[in-house]
């Protein structure tokens, strides 16, 4: 294994909770390069030959094991594209732990696109936590573009669990899912932007399935002068049920644009959205500052436990 | 404990001045539990936000422990020792029950110690710890929480700002419970409450009427209540309900 330097080390960290290399199959990529792989009897992991990025088969009936694919990158000026390919087989459950850690002191901007694709077998759960984390001084910026494709076969689940709370000045990801019967996706998604940060959210979820269901929920916080936009897209093509949520603070001179979008093309689809943007209520802060904290601690309380 | 020397209120409703606490001098001793009555509209959750500091005089001075409070804010408040229990209690999207004792109480307490807080008003407390303070808690459960952090503060003066607003008939009795309990526990520490029931007056040491924003009255429970029964400044139970869903006249 590569050894990563302790910057790289702290990124490691923040984006995968990983202190030492972690048990079970991984990937880690610093710089562009790996710096350590590992495959199990269940989970195996193949770096792919014509583009940068890997393939990661496992095989029907794994449980309780996980993956680790966690990106750092603390050369200034860096760009890559990485297409990384998971094949999840019948009846397995495990959890993926991916996530992106830039450190830029320089000037150029660092870039990192993740294409991930998920083939999740018929029955097969999966826990899939991406967080997102910048760093670093330079006037570079850190840019992360992620596009994730996710495939259910028929009774199928998957949890996934999106996280970018600090350092990431630009970022523009696109969620598309297609569920089978009985199929079920659930998306958590926590953002906070800040500085002159933009940060752009696009989901489409095909519901194609008899009791195929999603439910995607969104909560973010855009302080300073930064722009988010999330942009949520449910199709039912079949009976089955599908809620959208975008719950937001505003602060600062922030600026928030949601846009919900249900699409109904079967009689027994049942769709929902709620989308609701404003501030922090003048009553929450006086709550909180009556127990004795400051306002600004008030508001960092409140602001922490939104994005719980 | 607490004193104020002509305090006054004034807000701008329409373009008039309108006058809500008109000239209000009040002493209240360590120790003492007081309830303050008197009919809607007098002042009464006015007079309890201008103790706590969420809104300031607009003449007079406010003095706690011997020091001019006038111009502290909030916090400062709170931390020298005034707790507040709101009328109408707040919720928050992601708080959690825990997380809110644990921020007025101002250490990282243990679970169980939380947990004694919320028996103490009356809920389950494994069920209670790991919730969030939100649209899923009903009016009365939010309430019993409200008090319960207010309890974990152990504060030298707590106010609370019409306890049984939005509570049910068996919460109530609960309630009564827990200010009781509170004078056992507290000795030294100090209590007011905003309410015109005649069960938490009954609890009183002394009790203050106050109408059109002037001091009516106050004295001893056993010198003033006996005049207040059957007024709107001291509402029975089964009356109080009714009024709950708008049948009581004033």
């Amino acid at each position: 294994m590569m050894k990563l330097d302790e910057m790289q080390k702290r990124l490691l960290l923040e984006v995968a909770d990983l202190h030492a290399v972690p048990e079970g199959a991984y990937n880690i990529r610093a710089n562009s390069q790996s710096a350590g792989r590992q495959s199990t009897a269940n989970i195996e992991i193949v770096p792919k030959t014509e583009v940068s990025g890997l393939e990661i088969r496992i095989k029907p009936g794994t449980k309780n094991e996980s993956v680790h694919i966690p990106v750092v990158m603390t050369q200034s000026g860096l760009k890559e594209v990485v297409y990384n390919d998971f094949f999840i087989g019948e009846g397995a459950d495990v959890v993926i732990v991916a996530g992106c850690g830039i450190d830029n002191c320089g000037n150029q901007d660092s870039q990192h696109d993740g294409i991930h694709r998920f083939y999740v077998g018929k029955g097969a759960h999966i826990r899939y936590v991406e967080k997102h984390y910048g760093s670093g001084s330079g006037a570079g910026k850190r840019i992360l573009n992620p596009v994730t494709e996710v495939y259910q076969e028929e009774g199928s689940s998957v949890e996934m669990e999106m996280v970018q709370i600090k350092g990431v000045d630009d970022t523009e990801r696109a969620t598309i899912a297609e569920l089978a019967a009985g199929a079920r996706l659930v998306v958590r998604e926590r953002l906070m932007t800040h500085g002159d940060q933009r940060a752009i959210s696009t989901y489409t979820v095909h519901l194609n399935g008899e009791g195929a269901s999603a439910d995607v929920v969104s909560r973010s916080v855009a302080r300073d002068h930064s722009y988010q936009k999330f942009d949520a897209k449910l199709v039912g093509n079949a009976a089955c049920n599908g809620h959208t949520e975008c719950d937001s603070i505003i602060m600062d001179q922030g600026r928030i644009l949601a846009v919900p979008g249900l699409e109904a093309n079967n009689v027994d689809a049942a769709l929902v959205h709620e989308a609701a943007i404003g501030k922090i209520a003048g009553e929450q802060l006086i709550k909180l500052m009556t127990l004795g904290l400051t306002e600004q601690e008030a508001e960092e309380q409140i602001i922490n436990g939104f994005l719980k | 404990m607490l004193e104020l020397r002509n305090v006054s209120f004034q807000v701008d409703a329409d373009g008039q001045d309108k006058e809500i606490i008109r000239d209000i001098s009040l002493k209240l001793p360590e120790g003492r539990l007081t309830v303050i009555t008197g009919p809607n509209g007098g002042g009464k959750s006015t007079l309890a936000r201008l103790i706590a500091g969420i809104e300031k005089p607009t003449d007079g001075q406010i003095f706690f422990r011997g020091e001019d409070i006038t111009s502290w804010g909030v916090t400062e408040r709170a931390r020298a020792g005034i707790a507040f229990a709101f009328q109408q209690p707040v919720r928050f999207k992601g708080l959690q029950v825990l997380d809110l004792i644990r921020i007025a109480s101002g250490r990282q307490v243990s679970v169980s110690e939380a947990c004694s807080y919320l028996s103490r008003v009356g809920l389950c407390a494994r069920d209670y710890i790991g919730r969030e303070i939100n649209a899923s808690l009903s009016g009365g459960e939010l309430k019993r929480i409200e008090i319960a952090t207010v309890l974990a503060r152990g504060a030298a003066l707590t106010v609370f700002d019409e306890p049984e607003a939005g509570i049910d008939l068996w919460s109530f009795q609960n309630l009564i419970q827990v200010f009781t309990d509170m004078r056992e526990r507290m000795k030294e520490r100090s209590i007011i409450i905003i309410s015109h029931q005649e069960r938490i007056l009954n609890t009183a040491d002394e009790i203050i009427v106050l109408r059109d924003g002037r001091v009516a009255a106050q004295g001893s429970k056993e010198d003033v209540l006996p005049g207040l029964i059957g007024t709107t400044s001291a509402i029975g139970t089964c009356r109080a309900l009714d009024s709950e869903s708008g049948g009581i006249v004033e």
